[in-house]
């Protein structure tokens, strides 16, 4: 008994500090990638140069979501500079702005997922609603450095 | 016989009084003014159209709008009240640079804005960036590049900026400390990067690349954030679009001439389609300051984005 709590807790430790380890630069930039990749494939999808197919927009909308609901915790202190990361100052001195930014974007991508598009012409107006976030928050908190 | 005369006489007055009446009305419109008129009225709202293109091309509104509406505006998702925010050029655009902080001022039809502006006035500020009291402006408004542009296109731009909303936003104070200052210093840094500036080279021309280069060079600007900046300040010519810095802060602005650092790997329709939606070939999207300039874009006719697009891979090739 007294070995298994305390393999417990060893395995507890390792993974927090596997998880503090984590370098957030690193992670929220991979995150925000893989929303590149998924509004790639859904553009694609848009103008045509694929035929629509309702699960790959169903794949496509919960890889961002996944990021929309996530994005906001990679954003510790110590992590203004470094790693080639391009946030803005204003995320941390107009910190409410971007947790609105963030809950606005959290918020379309929930209602494009609920949406369940079923044609393009669903798949469009609930998916254009999304990508008006990524210029929106990339005005205000972010900066090419 | 006595009844008929005055019977007679009574027709008579009345013929006389039909024939003063017809002769003595107020004419109506010659027919061929009224043509004219409508021809007239047709230019008029032509020109005003053509004004609202030189508008947006020229981002008078990325400047000159108050920052916080215009966001207020955005919230609402609504297309006609973001372009109302984006027409509404109260002013306070605060450009913080190594010689101080300076305003953009009011620039509506309006006491406080530039309802005094003459035709003449208006061309001497864009063109020469001179004050109707004949003081020297300072160059972050950015009349280095608008020196170029076409009478036709000040004209249209003059009578359309006259139909914009009226603000009544007083002016804020630049805060520059001396000598800068002092306008007519301003004079000097003229003479070394304004009457005399260097010439950006292409490397092949045609009627659509010479229009692209009207439209970056004189109208969009784009060189006064992507080309780099001598130690006083003037746009390094040699080093077209080679990538900039802003003022602020630690931002970089990318190189955008046709080089590997610069945006060789993106074709002329990506340039298109960026400048029509905000997204990158690799679906990244435009952040800071270039939001305001792509929205600027997605309101101009494809033509003239291909054309821009056609000088953007006609300038030399630069290194970052
Ligand atoms: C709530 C704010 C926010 C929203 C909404 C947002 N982004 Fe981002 N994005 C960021 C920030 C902040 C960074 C910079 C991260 C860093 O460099 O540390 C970024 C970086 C990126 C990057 C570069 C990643 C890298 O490799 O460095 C891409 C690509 C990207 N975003 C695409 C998108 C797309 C596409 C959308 C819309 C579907 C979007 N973003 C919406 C905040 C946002
Ligand atoms: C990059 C920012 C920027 C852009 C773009 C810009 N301006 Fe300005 N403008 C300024 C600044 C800053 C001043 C104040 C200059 C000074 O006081 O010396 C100014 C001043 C002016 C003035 C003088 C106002 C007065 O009070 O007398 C006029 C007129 C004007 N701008 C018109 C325009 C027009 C028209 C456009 C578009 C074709 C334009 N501006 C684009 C920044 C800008
Ligand atoms: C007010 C300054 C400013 C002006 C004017 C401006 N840009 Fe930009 N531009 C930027 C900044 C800042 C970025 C980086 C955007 C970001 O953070 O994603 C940029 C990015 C770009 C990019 C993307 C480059 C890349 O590698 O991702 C292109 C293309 C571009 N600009 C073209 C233009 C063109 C064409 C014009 C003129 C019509 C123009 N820009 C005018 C500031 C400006």
């Amino acid at each position: 008994m007294f070995r298994k709590i305390l393999l417990a807790i060893t395995a507890l430790t390792f993974v927090s500090t596997l998880a503090l380890a984590e370098d957030p630069i690193a992670t929220r930039k991979s995150m925000m990638k893989s929303v590149g990749g998924a509004v790639k494939t859904g553009v694609g999808m848009m103008k045509g140069e694929m035929d629509y197919d309702a699960a790959k927009a169903e794949e496509l909308l919960k890889t961002i979501q996944e990021t929309a609901h996530n994005f906001g915790n990679y954003f510790p202190e110590d992590s203004k500079t470094g790693g080639k990361t391009t946030v803005a100052p204003a995320i941390w001195d107009d910190a409410e702005g971007f947790k609105a930014a963030l809950a606005k974007f959290a918020g379309d991508v929930d209602a494009a997922v609920d949406a369940k598009p079923a044609d393009l012409g669903a798949f469009k107006a609930s998916f254009g609603k999304v990508l008006s976030n990524c210029k929106a928050c990339h005005e205000k908190f972010r900066v090419k450095k | 016989m006595f009844r008929r005369a005055i019977l007679f006489l009574c027709l008579l007055g009345f013929i006389g009084g039909v024939i003063f009446w017809i002769l003595s009305a107020p004419r109506g419109l010659d027919k061929s003014l009224i043509a004219e008129l409508k021809q007239q009225g047709a230019i008029k709202s032509e020109i005003i159209a053509k004004g609202e293109q030189i508008f947006w091309a020229s981002g008078c509104s990325s400047c000159h709008v108050d920052k916080k509406v215009l966001q207020e505006a955005k919230t609402s998702e609504d297309e006609d009240v973001i372009k109302t925010a984006k027409l509404t050029l109260s002013g306070g655009e605060a450009f913080k640079t190594p010689f101080g902080t300076f305003y953009a001022p009011n620039i509506s039809p309006s006491e406080q804005g530039i309802a005094h502006y003459t035709l003449r006035d208006f061309a001497l500020a864009l063109t020469q960036g001179v004050s109707p009291k004949r003081q020297h402006f300072y160059p972050a408004f950015p009349y280095s590049s608008y020196k170029g542009m076409e009478a036709e296109d000040i004209t249209a731009l003059y009578y359309f900026m006259k139909t914009l909303p009226e603000s009544e936003t007083p002016n804020k104070p630049h805060q520059v400390a001396f000598p800068f200052d002092l306008r007519r210093g301003l004079g000097l840094w003229m003479q070394l990067n304004f009457y005399y500036t260097g010439e950006v080279e292409l490397v092949k021309t045609n009627p659509e690349i010479l229009r692209g280069k009207y439209l970056v060079e004189n109208l969009a600007h784009c060189g006064e954030c992507h080309t780099p900046r001598d130690a006083l300040g003037g746009l390094e010519y040699s080093r077209w679009m080679a990538g900039g810095k802003a003022f602020e802060g630690a931002e970089k602005v990318p190189n955008i001439s046709p080089s590997e650092t610069g945006i060789a790997g993106w074709s002329e329709e990506d340039i298109i389609t960026g400048l029509q939606t905000g997204f990158t070939p690799e679906f990244d999207s435009f952040g800071s300051s270039m939001v305001s300039v792509q929205e600027n874009m997605a309101r101009l006719p494809k033509e003239d984005l291909a054309a821009i697009a056609a000088y953007l891979k006609a300038i030399p090739p630069q290194e970052r």
